[in-house]
């Protein structure tokens, strides 16, 4: 209830202006406006959780005298999950509010499409959740970087894990889509190389969000696999969960979910909630560094619930803006934004995070691990945090997968 | 064997809650011929209400533990049922008179009324379903485990359909209710409240939709995304058995949930494509579907007036909007240039949607095939053949134009629903060969890149090469109605039986017309590619069709500037009430306000206010 009421308050004053006025005198020049844009209608219960993150980070840095000297403002709009929606809102943002820059994207082909108006656009672009790996590699820009550990850095954590598995007959279960297809792709490719004689017996790949369970489970079994990779997600991985329990798929197969252990995916499973998965994840309530432990009870505090992987993704966006700015001095100049956030270090809830220069993805990494019940709660057991540095390919893979500037 | 046989039973069990809900889509479309987009949102609520009962209810010790579980499957249907009834009554009742098919606008309202009041009352959290009590677990089948509630979702299918037989057979009601699909002036005339026939009908199948969605709980659960998943299988299965048949909703349903399940096994990259596939095939087949009954050749009902050139005060109407669309660019700002362009590129592809639905008489449920076709041709031939914009533009126009060919030869033989469906069943074939073609279109992740040349990249250029285009084309598609052929067109539609008497092959001329209509389509989208620099196959979905047919019956399909009326409307309301939060709420309610208060549309009510006006006046 809190959470739907927070969510109403925010957006119906679309603009956030969160500045106390006066709390600090040298903040007098104009708040820096940042542009975000998200599907808070189509994604809501991932989106949710980031813009919460993103308010508390705002909150923080406006109540210790903003930025550089400057204080931030968040202008917060839906997109739909349209790309075409989301490049009009981007337009609008850009002649209209002005902002500095642009922030979020939640789907992966609206984070391509703001980064491809960015660049035309000139101004600069920061994508929150997008996963794509082209994002940053082949369709990457000069203008655009990405905050999340992508797709090839997620599918690579859980391929190392893999590769020690001694698992040899690997099966697939993939969405139908783009994100689905580099899952598995960056899966195969990082686990061949490290274990060259595994083999792939079975590849599934139902439509997103209209899994035929039942059928899958069936198909995968009859491939007799000693592993299965799983990168379904919501409710194609409870379906999946449920047939394969019921089914007995998972009985002495060791299975990976991509992404598995993150609260968005597995706390709506409740006692459902497969157990002893191979996870990339969030396990929010186990973390207890001082960094970590600061931000949850802030979280938990200000919102009266309990942070998610979303949240801390868009907790982060917000420190990176900020420590950009600091960087910067207060200046908003695109290209002097741009040469500053490249290797730009900056702290988070799970450890100093930089954006590379060479490709503009930044560092910031997952949490490997096992699904667990703990008191009726799915969570992580066994878990250590994959810094996202280890996971990505030599800078010469990097450089013959991304443009030339 | 035992793998072949599972897979069998699990393909049966999959077509359990496709039947309960396709049965009641057809049963509504029978009764009242009424399409009713809104019934995967019954599904839905089904699922939520019987979830909130189950938490809700009590359990009891002892043997009768299962109870409160059945009892809250029950309650949900009934629940349901009575939502239904309170749509119809409210929504649609005042619009029968509408013209045919108007109805549909009405539904799209009541969508996204229901999806933000499910996000609103539910959270936006997925729910997993409860398990079924008694029936949790697996029995083996031929070395092969079956989950238990699958078998009992196989006996569900049988039963229901035996007792809606036994329901029609039997009983007054549904006697009235068969006879009522098949002639339904008959029965009015005959003396029997058709008002009363309607809701009963209405609750009936809206139960039998929130049965569906109840009962799939303990396979999955409740979530904001089950309306918009089942609204196209639903379709499939109905006019697959055609339209109004339960028993061919029973067929097509096995049909589709036993290939399927093989599908998945033999080819499983085909999830995406299979059912549009399967709809395709049967409906080139059999053009009413597997049970279904043909439409009257010469069906009478299309009580349009005959559209006349615009008159003095119309004329000057238009012109001063095209001087202050002229005048645009020196007074207001730039963003108001980016929103422009959306709304005349959204009215060009209105228009172009319109020329085949009005004058042609041939709703279309998939006309985005042409506007994303268009765009993706003129977007491939700057990403792989480095062509300037001024050639990407005519590409678009071509490749829309030979998609349009190819689809419009099969599709132009069939009739209303089924002429629809199947465009429908051939825009999602071409959404996914873009979709999974990733070598060459980028799959979902698209191609980027694509921006206007030079010369135009300016905004206020690219706003008045639009503007241009855009005026261009509907001026075209208007002097098009007026020429022998357009007369024609309307002819057929009007009177198959006497156009083909005086000589005129109409199968043949509304081939042209769709052909027409596809590249006008091409030409809004290759101007929307290079408004936003990047094109992804949403642009050839089926929400992108569903816009195009709120613009031109919000326009009025009956009137020639009802399109881009309509086009204007509706993107300026969407612009402007998706700042708010709920704000397809508000939509949605606005669209239903705008059914209500203008069954002609608004183009439509504005001419008949005009013509009234004039009539007293002389």
């Amino acid at each position: 209830m809190t959470r739907r009421r927070t969510a109403l308050a925010l957006a119906l004053g679309t603009t956030l202006g969160l500045a106390i006025a006066g709390a600090n005198p040298s903040a007098a020049a104009d708040p820096v406006r940042i542009g975000d844009i998200n599907s808070y209608t189509r994604m809501a219960a991932f989106t949710e959780p980031y813009r919460m993150g993103m308010e508390l980070a705002l909150a923080e840095i406006n109540e210790a005298g903003g930025a550089g000297g400057r204080m931030l403002e968040l202008v917060s709009r839906d997109d739909a999950g349209e790309p075409g929606e989301a490049v009009k809102i981007a337009e609008e943002m850009i002649t209209r509010d002005r902002v500095a820059l642009l922030s979020g994207g939640f789907f992966s082909n609206v984070g391509l499409a703001l980064a491809s108006l960015a660049e035309q656009r000139g101004v600069l672009y920061l994508a929150g959740e997008p996963l794509a790996d082209s994002l940053v590699w082949e369709d990457g820009n000069r203008h655009t970087f990405r905050l999340r550990p992508s797709t090839w850095m997620q599918a690579a954590m859980l391929a190392r894990e893999a590769a020690a598995s001694g698992a040899r007959r690997w099966a697939t279960i993939a969405p139908n889509y783009a994100y689905g297809k580099d899952a598995v792709a960056a899966f195969k490719a990082v686990l061949s190389e490290l274990q060259p004689e595994v083999e792939f017996v079975a590849e599934q790949w139902p439509a997103l969000f209209k899994i035929d369970a039942g059928a899958e489970v069936q198909a995968l079994a009859a491939a007799r696999p000693d592993a299965i990779y799983n990168v379904t997600f919501g409710t194609d991985m409870a379906k999946f969960a449920r047939e394969g329990e019921d089914r007995g798929l998972f009985e002495d197969r060791l299975v990976l979910g991509l992404l598995g252990g993150e609260p968005e995916y597995i706390e709506p499973l409740g006692e459902d909630a497969p157990i002893d998965w191979l996870v990339t994840g969030y396990p929010w309530s186990k973390i207890d560094t001082a960094a970590h432990a600061a931000f949850r009870d802030a979280y938990i505090e200000k919102f009266d619930d309990h942070p998610r992987a979303g949240s801390l993704v868009g907790y982060n966006v917000i420190k990176a803006i900020g420590a950009l700015l600091e960087k910067t001095g207060g200046d908003t100049a695109t290209d002097g934004m741009i040469e500053a956030m490249e290797d730009l270090t900056f702290e988070t809830p799970v450890g100093p995070v930089t954006f590379r220069a060479i490709d503009h993805q930044s560092t910031m990494g997952a949490y490997v691990g096992y699904t667990a019940l703990e008191e009726g709660r799915p969570t992580m057991r066994d878990w250590y945090y994959a810094d996202g540095a280890d996971y990505l390919p030599d800078d010469e893979a990097v450089r013959a997968r991304r443009p030339a500037e | 064997m035992g793998l072949f046989v599972v897979q069998f039973l699990t393909g049966l069990s999959g077509a359990a809650s496709l039947f309960l809900v396709a049965s009641g889509l057809t049963l509504i479309f029978g009764v009242t011929r009424i399409v009713n987009f809104a019934h995967g949102s019954f599904y839905m609520l089904g699922a939520y209400l019987a979830l909130s009962l189950i938490e809700a209810l009590p359990v009891p010790r002892g043997t009768w533990g299962g109870a409160p579980f059945w009892a809250a499957m029950a309650a949900a249907a009934l629940g349901v049922g009575l939502i239904g009834v309170l749509v119809e009554t409210i929504v649609l009742k005042p619009i029968y008179k509408a013209p045919e098919l108007f109805q549909l606008l009405a539904t799209f309202g009541v969508i996204l009324v229901v999806q933000d009041a499910a996000l609103w009352t539910w959270g936006a959290e997925d729910r997993l379903g409860p398990r079924a009590p008694g029936l949790r677990g697996s029995i083996e089948v031929m070395g092969q485990r079956m989950p238990v509630y699958d078998l009992l979702l196989i006996a569900v299918c049988p039963v229901v359909l035996a007792g809606l037989l036994l329901l029609f057979r039997t009983t007054r009601w549904g006697i009235l209710v068969r006879a009522a699909t098949a002639d339904r002036q008959m029965v009015a005339a005959l003396g029997v409240d058709q008002r009363w026939l309607f809701t009963s009908v209405f609750f009936l199948g809206s139960c039998l939709a929130g049965l569906g969605g109840a009962l799939q709980l303990p396979k999955g659960g409740a979530d904001l995304a089950m309306d918009f998943g089942i609204v196209a299988d639903m379709f499939v299965v109905t006019v697959i058995g055609g339209m109004g048949s339960i028993v061919g909703a029973f067929l097509a349903a096995l049909l589709i949930g036993e290939l399927r399940a093989f599908g998945v096994l033999f080819f499983p990259e085909s999830t995406l494509i299979l059912t549009f596939l399967i709809m395709a095939v049967v409906l080139v087949l059999r053009p009413q579907g597997l049970l279904g009954r043909a439409e009257p050749a010469d069906a009478p009902g299309h009580d349009a007036e005959p559209v006349r050139p615009a008159d003095r005060t119309w004329r000057i109407a238009v012109s001063v909007l095209l001087a202050a669309l002229l005048a645009l660019p020196m007074i207001a700002d730039p963003f108001v240039l980016v929103l422009a362009i959306d709304v005349l590129v959204m009215a060009l592809f209105a228009a172009s949607l319109h020329a085949i639905m009005g004058p042609g008489g041939m709703v279309s449920f998939g006309h985005a095939a042409f506007f994303g076709g268009g765009a993706y041709a003129a977007a491939l031939a700057v990403v792989h053949l480095g062509a300037p914009m001024t050639a990407a533009l005519p590409a678009g126009v071509v490749g829309a134009a030979l998609l349009a060919a190819v689809i419009g030869f099969f599709c132009v033989r069939l009739r209303g629903v089924y002429f629809a469906m199947l465009t429908l069943a051939f825009a999602q074939i071409a959404w996914s060969i873009v979709f999974q073609w990733t070598e060459v279109t980028g799959g979902d992740d698209g191609l980027l890149g694509i921006w206007p040349a030079a010369w135009a990249a300016d905004r206020t250029r690219y706003y008045y090469l639009t503007l241009a285009l855009v005026t261009a084309g509907i001026a075209f598609l208007r002097f098009a109605v007026f020429t022998p052929f357009g007369r024609g067109l309307r002819a057929g539609r009007d009177s198959p039986v006497r156009a083909e008497a005086i000589g005129i092959d109409v199968a043949r001329r509304q081939w042209a017309a769709f052909v027409l209509a596809g590249a006008v389509a091409g030409l809004a989208g290759g101007l929307y590619v290079f408004a936003k620099g990047s094109v992804f196959p949403d642009e050839m979905a089926i929400p992108r069709s569903f816009d195009g047919l709120m613009m031109v019956l919000l326009g009025g399909v009956n009137t020639l500037s009802g399109p881009w009326v309509g086009a204007g409307v509706f993107t300026s309301l969407q612009d402007w009430l998706s700042r708010m939060p709920f704000w397809r709420l508000t939509l949605g309610c606005s669209i239903i306000a705008l059914v209500i208060l203008f069954p002609q549309g608004i183009a439509g009510f504005v001419r008949q206010r005009a013509h009234r006006h004039r009539d007293r006046g002389s």
